[in-house]
């Protein structure tokens, strides 16, 4: 049977879940047994339209790339959204609750109209995705097992529970106890609670679990001291766009 | 037949590189009518988006500049926060973030000179066929690749976006077992680099021999090789306090890319460590120094082609200079922090200034708080933006000494020119401004 071929694109972002791929060292070169990579510009200059899995890392933040998108929809038979600005919008959602008309004209200037950029959003909200590798950054871990998954044709096992499981299995100290805020009773887990487990808090990067409890937990920010503003700004951190979505 | 000769070069989307930048060339009877350097990257506003955030979440947010430099993104962040609300760090927190970005300027480093710059030295598209034909040394890049990580793993939680860099300190710190543990290794790594440096040495005549004179900025101290903290220092105009970095880098924009440009006393400067090692050479550790005599690299060198040269000869620097400062916290012995140690800190309002030396160069940021903590203006120079316009010149510099080359091996040329500058290009639109001329 020939390998997969495999393909690997980036819109906005930071460009760190394709490093953790890199990062994968002599796993990738076992990877590399499995799959064939056609394109992946970060690091290499061959390239190629025909590919059966499209990793897509990066936000859709303007019209002219829907286009793109569109075509490796077209052209990949699964397409896996890889890192929080692909999967839930990110960081980059951040300023779509600012005025964006504000935005443009204070960086573009009298050019603003030029230019297209429209609010951060996810990959499926311009295209259908097949799976979801979550995090900001991605784990290599998790990279692996939904690309295992994928080869045996299998739904990849994403956690449907919050952050909190985990971090209570870990004993760590809850951020509340500690007088710190966290929004990891509503985040999803599948990160094993990493940032609480080395000092500090639960961000939000991997987006808010299946059915969240919002309104509930930003009264718990809020008595335990938040302002309603700060409690707002915790979830928008990065759930921006699946709270306007909802 | 020159004078005959007409080509257009448009590589779209130049390759192993971070992000999204093109060179178009147009030649025409053999005269060059144009060549530019070209960013398409889309643009991602973060200085309009920390607006209105508290200090807790500036290094968060703005490590996400960069998934290749978060460290630095991380470490410049938390010094403009600390050095606008006065806070100060221990002498003991000083070492282990100094251990931190030694460790990311290696994971850089070797990633740039070992996946990206290697295959055109070897004659192919990328590190895969190299897998193949050169096993051994592939092994010795990834082996050296694994030990920058884990030594990031080790001292910030994470290679990627740290968790323990935080305002005032560290979240956690590792334990001296730990660091003694790297040290071991990172001894042990000594002969691995100079297997590397060797490999480069008899690649090294392929490295086009290429100068244009410019300026070099970067951070320089009295007593260090300067990349935590420091001075500007510049090889034209000597050094002047960090407080007067705008007068440095006067960003200015052309109308046909999407990327801030700067320049100080020339038309251009690049930044990076080519840079550092022409302002800093006697301060590099000795092994490093030897590493930069084996390629006969001494300042100041105006070959840009030896950036990737003097990123060896840094990754040499970087580990023993990580072995001194291991020495150093073991002999002072490790004081124990707090678990979950979160620094009491005095919320105040004021402007500070973050400088750090990052892979590619002199990075900073600048925010101005109000009295609640929370930033209502942010400025971050990229490394990059200071590299675009030296990165232009350069090429239309090189270009007409190639012309009598044949198409592809110009294209080859410039891309490999583009590429010794390690560009990060997602960083450098962190904010974009396009004028229409």
């Amino acid at each position: 049977m020939a390998k997969p071929k495999v393909a690997f694109f980036d819109f906005a972002g930071c460009e760190g879940d394709q490093l953790q791929v890199a990062n994968l060292e002599e796993e990738l070169l076992d990877l590399l047994g499995q799959v064939e990579v056609v394109t992946f510009r970060e690091v290499m200059k061959e390239k190629s339209d025909n590919y059966d899995i499209a990793f897509v890392e990066g936000s859709c933040t303007r019209l002219q790339d829907e286009e793109r998108l569109k075509q490796i929809r077209k052209n990949a038979k699964l397409v896996v959204a890889i890192g929080s600005c692909a999967t839930i919008g990110g960081i980059n959602s951040l300023r779509n609750d600012k005025d964006l008309d504000d935005v443009r004209k204070a960086v573009y200037g009298e050019d603003a109209r030029l230019f297209d950029s429209y609010a951060a959003r996810p990959i499926d909200a311009v295209i259908p995705v097949d799976a979801y590798v979550h995090g900001c950054p991605i784990t290599k871990e998790e990279f692996l097992s939904v690309v295992k998954a994928l080869l045996l044709g299998k739904k990849p096992d994403i956690p449907t529970y919050p952050v909190c499981v985990e971090c209570k299995k870990n004993e760590n100290v809850c951020a509340f106890e500690r007088g710190q805020f966290c929004v990891g009773p509503v985040t999803r887990a599948g990160c094993n609670s990493c940032c609480v487990n080395e000092g500090t808090i639960c961000w939000g990067c991997r987006g808010l679990v299946d059915n969240p409890n919002e309104n509930a937990h930003k009264e718990v920010l809020i008595k335990y001291g938040l302002t309603v503003d700060d409690a707002i700004n915790k979830f928008k951190l990065y759930f921006g766009w699946q709270e306007r979505k909802r | 037949m020159m004078k005959d000769r007409n080509f257009d070069i448009n590589v779209h989307h130049v390759t192993r590189v971070e992000g999204h930048g093109n060179i178009y060339v147009n030649v025409r009877k053999g005269t060059v009518e144009k060549c530019e350097w070209n960013i398409s990257e889309a643009p991602r506003f973060f200085e309009a988006m920390v607006v209105g955030r508290t200090w807790r979440e500036l290094h968060h947010i703005t490590s996400r500049i960069c998934g290749i430099c978060s460290i630095g993104h991380t470490l410049a962040s938390l010094r403009a926060t600390e050095a606008a609300m006065g806070i100060t760090i221990s002498e003991q927190d000083l070492k282990l973030r100094k251990i931190a970005l030694h460790a990311e300027n290696m994971q850089s480093h070797i990633l740039h000179i070992g996946f990206l710059v290697l295959p055109d030295l070897m004659g192919v598209g990328s590190v895969i066929p190299v897998a193949s034909s050169n096993p051994e040394e592939v092994k010795t890049v990834l082996s050296l690749h694994r030990l920058a990580n884990e030594m990031s793993n080790l001292l910030c939680g994470r290679t990627t976006h740290p968790q323990r860099l935080i305002p005032g300190g560290f979240s956690k710190i590792p334990t001296m077992k730990e660091l003694i543990a790297l040290r071991e290794r990172l001894k042990a790594s000594v002969p691995d680099l100079q297997k590397v440096a060797e490999l480069f040495k008899t690649l090294a005549p392929k490295l086009p021999d290429f100068t244009r004179e410019t300026e070099f900025i970067g951070l320089t101290k009295p007593d260090e090789y300067a990349l935590y903290d420091g001075d500007l220092g510049s090889t034209d105009t000597g050094t002047a306090p960090v407080a007067e970095y705008l007068s440095f880098t006067n960003e200015y924009i052309v109308p046909w890319s999407t990327a801030k440009r700067a320049k100080h006393s020339r038309d251009s400067y690049m930044v990076g460590a080519l840079a550092r090692l022409n302002l800093n050479y006697d301060k590099l550790s000795p092994l490093a120094k030897q590493t930069a005599e084996l390629f006969d690299l001494k300042p100041v060198c105006h070959n840009p082609f030896m950036n990737s040269i003097a990123q060896l000869v840094e990754v040499v620097h970087n580990v023993e200079d990580s072995i001194r400062l291991i020495d150093e916290l073991e002999a002072a012995g490790l004081q124990r922090q707090p678990d979950y140690n979160n620094p009491e800190i005095k919320v105040k309002a004021g402007r500070g200034i973050g400088a750090v030396e990052v892979p590619r160069g002199l990075l900073f940021h600048d925010y101005t708080y109000n009295e609640k903590g929370v930033c209502t203006k942010a400025n971050c120079v990229i490394p990059t933006n200071q590299n675009h316009g030296n990165i232009e010149l350069d090429l239309k510099a090189l270009l007409p000494k190639i012309l009598n080359k044949k198409e592809k091996e110009i294209e080859l040329n410039l891309e490999m020119l583009v590429r010794a500058y390690d560009p990060c290009i997602s960083c450098s639109t962190h904010a974009v401004k396009v004028n229409f001329v």
